[in-house]
């Protein structure tokens, strides 16, 4: 973002309704784009066999995504978002609970942000 | 992991007491997922989806909000931004478009870049096929425009547990995108009111999903090797790689594992 438009006067209502073609255009190339990554995947697999031994890959994708997000987003992270993981992971563990184990990470960030 | 499947079993029976003779029809190499009931798309389904996502929509509001402020900063229209959170739901691409934002709008970088972000979708869709094969292609592709990070992890974890319920993509996707389309309005009416979403804590959300996740898709010594070699792969594409290629190329690292040393 550059610092001529941020200095631009910001939502005026009469422009807040405004469509610019180009803007909608880029919009819907992204919209296009989009869906098509989302469905591209299961497209894929139901043009083929699934043999036995992909659903075996298939069946450790879960994990594995999930693993492969959290590794360097943690990476990056402090001892705040460490520690607050912890919580999580005990919370979720222990009550299998997943709105208790968010309320308890989000508090346990917030507050170990402010001691860090 | 015993939890897990006592709740499993209670939910199945309060939603149909399904035959059990389909138990021994699937050996999955997970092993939690043997014995699913047939999965099915129903109302009850979209609405258990619904509510169960609804805790973690409010949390993507707050990155709906910040969304909007960025959008209108950017000089995008409270129309044009809308319309963009209503059509391509999916966060993270979004704020990296109108992060690039400018004038003459950069048409070649934001298309790419929505492509590399978003790339990691169709590796997320492909792991939902156990369950997804056995719906229709409107209700399989339907039901995949509204996936997001979110609540493709509620998705898994729900239907990992034997529930049945085709529809809860669905259901979890509409409380998404309602929270996230609403959000988008409210912050780029208020432009810069409302400061910044990590001071309450929402942006540790997403992590909190899937920590969660985590836990309980661990299921022990066969997990190990592919997540090891997942986690591994993705750190190294991330010091390697901009963007989120570490993602495709951690899961992608781990499923080519598993169908090598499949027997």
């Amino acid at each position: 973002m550059s610092d001529e438009t941020k200095a631009m006067p910001l939502s005026s209502f009469d422009g807040a309704l405004s469509l610019d073609p180009l803007v909608v255009a880029v919009i819907a190339a992204m919209a296009i784009i989009t869906y098509a990554t989302k469905v591209g995947g299961l497209w894929l697999l139901s043009r083929i066999e699934v043999s036995d031994r992909l659903e075996a890959g298939l069946a450790v994708l879960p994990g594995a995504i999930v693993v492969a997000i959290l590794g360097p987003e943690l990476a990056a992270a402090g001892p705040a978002e460490w520690g607050a993981a912890v919580v999580v992971a005990v919370i979720a563990w222990r009550s299998n609970n997943i709105l208790l184990a968010l309320v308890g990470g989000v508090l346990a960030v917030v507050l170990f942000r402010g001691l860090f | 992991m015993t939890d897990t499947n006592e709740r499993a079993d209670s939910r199945r029976s309060e939603a149909e007491p399904a035959p059990d003779g389909c138990s021994e029809e699937s050996t999955r190499s997970s092993g939690q997922s043997v014995g699913f009931p047939p999965v099915s798309f129903s109302r009850e389904g979209v609405k258990i989806g619904f509510l169960t996502c609804v805790p973690v929509a409010i949390g993507v509001a707050g990155y709906g909000i910040a969304f909007g402020v960025i959008a209108n900063q950017a000089g995008l229209s409270v129309a044009e931004a809308a319309l963009m959170s209503a059509t391509v739901v999916a966060g993270a691409s979004q704020l990296i478009a109108v992060e690039l934002w400018a004038d003459p709008i950069p048409i070649g970088a934001i298309v790419f870049t929505t492509l590399a972000v978003n790339l990691r979708y169709s590796l997320m869709g492909a792991a939902l096929e156990p369950w997804f094969s056995h719906l229709s292609p409107k209700q399989v592709y339907g039901s995949l425009f509204l996936m997001a990070d979110e609540n493709w992890a509620l998705t898994i974890r729900d239907l990992r547990t034997g529930s049945g319920r085709g529809a809860f993509l669905l259901g979890s996707g509409i409380a998404i995108w309602t929270f996230w389309v609403v959000s988008t309005v409210l912050g780029a009416l208020a432009g810069g009111v409302i400061g910044d979403p990590t001071r309450y804590g929402f942006d540790f959300i997403l992590v909190a999903v899937f920590v969660a996740l985590v836990a309980e898709l661990w299921d022990g010594r066969s997990t190990l090797l592919p997540w090891v070699v997942s986690l591994g792969t993705a750190l190294l594409t991330a010091s390697l790689l901009p963007g989120r290629w570490y993602i495709l190329a951690g899961g992608i690292a781990a499923a080519t594992l598993e169908v090598i040393r499949y027997e």
